[in-house]
């Protein structure tokens, strides 16, 4: 007889407390958005504290490090998780995401909550929302503006001595670099010269292999030497562009800027290995995203007076690597209204506003056209130049594909020392006509 | 006694418990469905998790499937993947880095393991302590060892570099163990035989224990010399321990992904791109999946055939 009455004493407390918990769970709302684990993604967490406070809905977040954030957020979506309800996902996973039904297609709630596109700055929307280019698709909201910049170590670049010092060499003053060729003038300076008492290096460049290091660092080159994707008249066509003249300079130059001027180990190295070598004190100037900057100018070590910002160098011409990425509702999200409910919140002006003072990069017209922004941190005018010269590697649903052929034969050429730049890029062409064959498009 | 007794009792207990039906079921089972019964729930389970997946793999790899766009129709290919496979030189160039990285990494680790196999053999003061010592990289995981050892490699602070240059009176920024195209895919050598030799020494040491210490008494008596010894018992009676360390070893680094991936993720360039790293890049980052699924029977195919090859060796050097 005990068995059944603790059994039934049993039930009737979860029963009580089952239907105790009920209200309490409805107000315990929770949203679960997904992105990578960086500074801008702490100062989203601060940021949506406003949100909770006013909608009454949780935010749990979900980061992971750049190095698996592809792998990790793609393998997600590609088996329809529920994980996430809202992404910040890569710009470059926009036409893969939409034409495989990851995203939700927000043009209809945009013109129900009133919400524009033209408010936001037109590369932003470009690259972060919009699929197919140049058509008003919209598959997220431009959420975090980022492209390639540089920092320089400014109390190096003012001290006499070594102003003296390049002058003798150069023949010109030592100021940051307008063009790549100045830049490896300046960087060889460096390379190798004692300062303080330690040894310090020129440059450091992105060369990471496994996810796309090299190809974030070395499109910066490509693209300021006169690299195209693709024939502009004629999409897909892509001899004479990829592997044109100019692109082969670009090529060339990189893997000259590799060998004269960077850090011995650093064959495999991305953001991380860059910050560190910047806060380290070991390189005069480093290649690195915007969405460091503001961590960086604060780094006691490094930050405040001591550095200093410069745009990606023009070489041909202007051309920088976009970063950045769109917020967007994930299509299995099971709180797709509450999602949204975000959405129509962090696209508000107010928010934007916010966004920017924390730490992140609004691409909201009301935050980048303020004739106060440019002043607003020592390196807000470069983003804005720089914004506005942005341009994105392939966001094609086989996004990926493209990436990896281009990380190998990038790596192969520049690092591995195999082949010649010529012959790196016509097997690109190579790899990437058989990829969009696959794909039907040409 | 009390103990017992209650034990009868709660047996009768239970016996009188259970359904006469049930129970005269049971007792009318052969051995033979008895022994199914038991064995069933293994063979399910295994059909689930290791055949049926084989046999989906199989059937993927004669189509275009991609698993990240689910709604594209799935198209049959024939042998298209095979042989694209086959004539693809960068899959030739990662089964030979593949080869390169298991015959020097298993040749290193046959030799120091069975060598400290024969000293950890013999008695001398501190022989637990320093067994223990030599076991403790293979106890740790290979994501963590591939992690440090890229530290250890660092040429400007890593302390590989660092005793090398002193030895060699170099800079140690001179040389970069995992960024250089000729010392990488040692690199990935050194790393594995530093972690596996202690596991080739243990199954050494297991068949240097077997051997019965009235062989080496009568070799003494007919006046063998150590080396005699050494070549007449001692070899010939581990080499079956030595090959099966051989074989586990072979299968292992023939798959072998996670520590070379976090080490040199493949590079410089595609310089240690092993074929399970190539495998994983068509399978979850290109999403070739019948590609790669092409790929994964192939190189089971090849590890499952050397090592039923090299398994009727073994036999074979047994029953000698």
């Amino acid at each position: 007889m005990r068995t059944p009455v603790t059994l039934m004493c049993a039930a009737a407390a979860l029963g009580l407390v089952a239907t105790a918990a009920q209200p309490a769970m409805a107000q315990t709302k929770q949203l679960t958005l997904c992105w990578a684990a960086w500074d801008p993604a702490n100062a989203l967490v601060e940021l949506s504290k406003d949100f909770t406070a006013k909608s009454g809905i949780g935010m749990k977040f979900e980061f992971v490090p750049w190095t698996s954030y592809a792998d990790r957020f793609l393998n997600e979506l590609n088996s329809k998780g529920k994980l996430c309800d809202l992404i910040i996902g890569d710009s470059q996973w926009i036409g893969g995401a939409a034409e495989n039904g990851h995203y939700v297609k927000l043009n209809d709630f945009f013109k129900r909550e009133g919400i524009t596109m033209d408010d936001f700055m037109p590369a932003t929307v470009t690259g972060y929302s919009e699929w197919p280019k140049k058509t008003p698709n919209y598959w997220a909201l431009p959420a975090m503006g980022d492209a390639i910049g540089w920092t320089y170590r400014k109390d190096w670049f003012s001290r006499p001595d070594i102003k003296a010092a390049f002058q003798q060499k150069a023949g010109r003053e030592l100021v940051p670099p307008k063009t790549w060729d100045e830049l490896k003038e300046v960087a060889s300076f460096f390379q190798g010269r004692e300062i303080d008492g330690r040894k310090v290096y020129g440059a450091y460049i992105y060369t990471e292999r496994g996810s796309e290091g090299i190809t974030m660092g070395v499109t910066n080159a490509l693209y300021a030497f006169g690299f195209k994707y693709e024939d502009p008249n004629k999409p897909y066509s892509m001899q004479g562009f990829v592997n044109s003249a100019d692109a082969v300079k670009g090529l060339e130059f990189y893997k000259q800027l590799y060998e004269c001027c960077t850090a011995p180990g650093m064959t495999n190295a991305y953001m991380q290995e860059g910050l560190d070598a910047f806060k380290s004190g070991q390189v005069a100037m480093q290649m690195n995203f915007f969405a460091f900057f503001p961590g960086l100018h604060k780094d006691p070590n490094v930050g405040g007076d001591k550095i200093g910002f410069f745009v990606n160098p023009m070489q041909k011409e202007r051309g920088t690597q976009l970063g950045g990425q769109g917020i967007s509702v994930v299509a299995y999200s099971e709180r797709r209204d509450d999602a949204l409910q975000y959405i129509k919140w962090f696209a508000q002006p107010d928010v934007q506003k916010k966004w920017w003072s924390l730490g992140g990069y609004s691409c909201h017209k009301a935050v980048l056209n303020d004739p106060n922004f440019p002043k607003s941190a020592p390196f807000a005018a470069d983003f804005l130049t720089s914004m506005g010269m942005v341009k994105d590697f392939w966001a094609e649903p086989s996004y990926a594909t493209l990436l990896l052929d281009m990380q190998k034969r990038m790596h192969d050429y520049v690092i591995a020392n195999q082949g010649t730049a010529q012959q790196a890029l016509d097997l690109l062409i190579r790899d990437w006509t058989k990829v969009f064959k696959d794909d039907g498009k040409i | 006694m009390t103990h017992t007794s209650s034990l009868h009792a709660l047996a009768r207990r239970a016996g009188a418990a259970t359904p006469p039906a049930f129970a005269a079921r049971v007792r009318g089972l052969s051995d033979r469905a008895v022994a199914w019964l038991f064995i069933t729930p293994t063979i399910v389970l295994l059909l689930a998790i290791n055949v049926f997946p084989l046999i989906w793999t199989i059937r993927l790899s004669f189509t275009n499937y991609r698993a990240n766009r689910p709604n594209a129709p799935l198209r049959w290919v024939g042998l298209e993947n095979y042989t694209s496979i086959l004539s693809d030189p960068d899959v030739w160039h990662a089964m030979q880095t593949t080869a390169h990285f298991v015959v020097w990494s298993i040749a290193l680790q046959v030799l120091l393991g069975f060598g400290l196999a024969l000293l950890i053999n013999r008695q001398f003061r501190g022989h637990g302590f320093w067994t223990t010592v030599i076991l403790l990289p293979m106890m740790l995981s290979p994501a963590v060892v591939g992690n440090f050892w890229t530290f250890l490699f660092q040429p400007q602070t890593g302390l590989f570099n660092t005793i090398v240059a002193v030895l060699a009176g170099r800079d140690p920024s001179s040389f970069q163990m995992i960024g250089d195209v000729a010392l990488a895919p040692w690199a990935i050598v050194l790393v594995d035989t530093w972690m596996w030799t202690p596991y080739v020494m243990l199954i050494c040491l297991a068949g240097l224990r077997s051997i019965p210490d009235d062989l080496y008494e009568a070799a003494e008596v007919d006046r063998a010399g150590p080396w005699r010894r050494f070549w007449s018992i001692t070899l010939p009676m581990v080499l079956p321990f030595l090959m099966l360390a051989v074989l586990f070893r072979g299968i292992e680094n023939f798959k072998m992904f996670d520590m070379v991936n976090l080490l040199t993720s493949g590079g410089p360039g595609s310089t240690t791109e092993v074929a399970s790293i190539t495998l994983k890049r068509e399978a979850f980052e290109k999403w070739r999946t019948g590609y790669s699924s092409a790929f994964a029977v192939i190189l089971f195919v090849t590890v499952f055939g050397l090592a039923n090859i090299y398994v009727k060796v073994l036999n074979g050097v047994k029953q000698r």
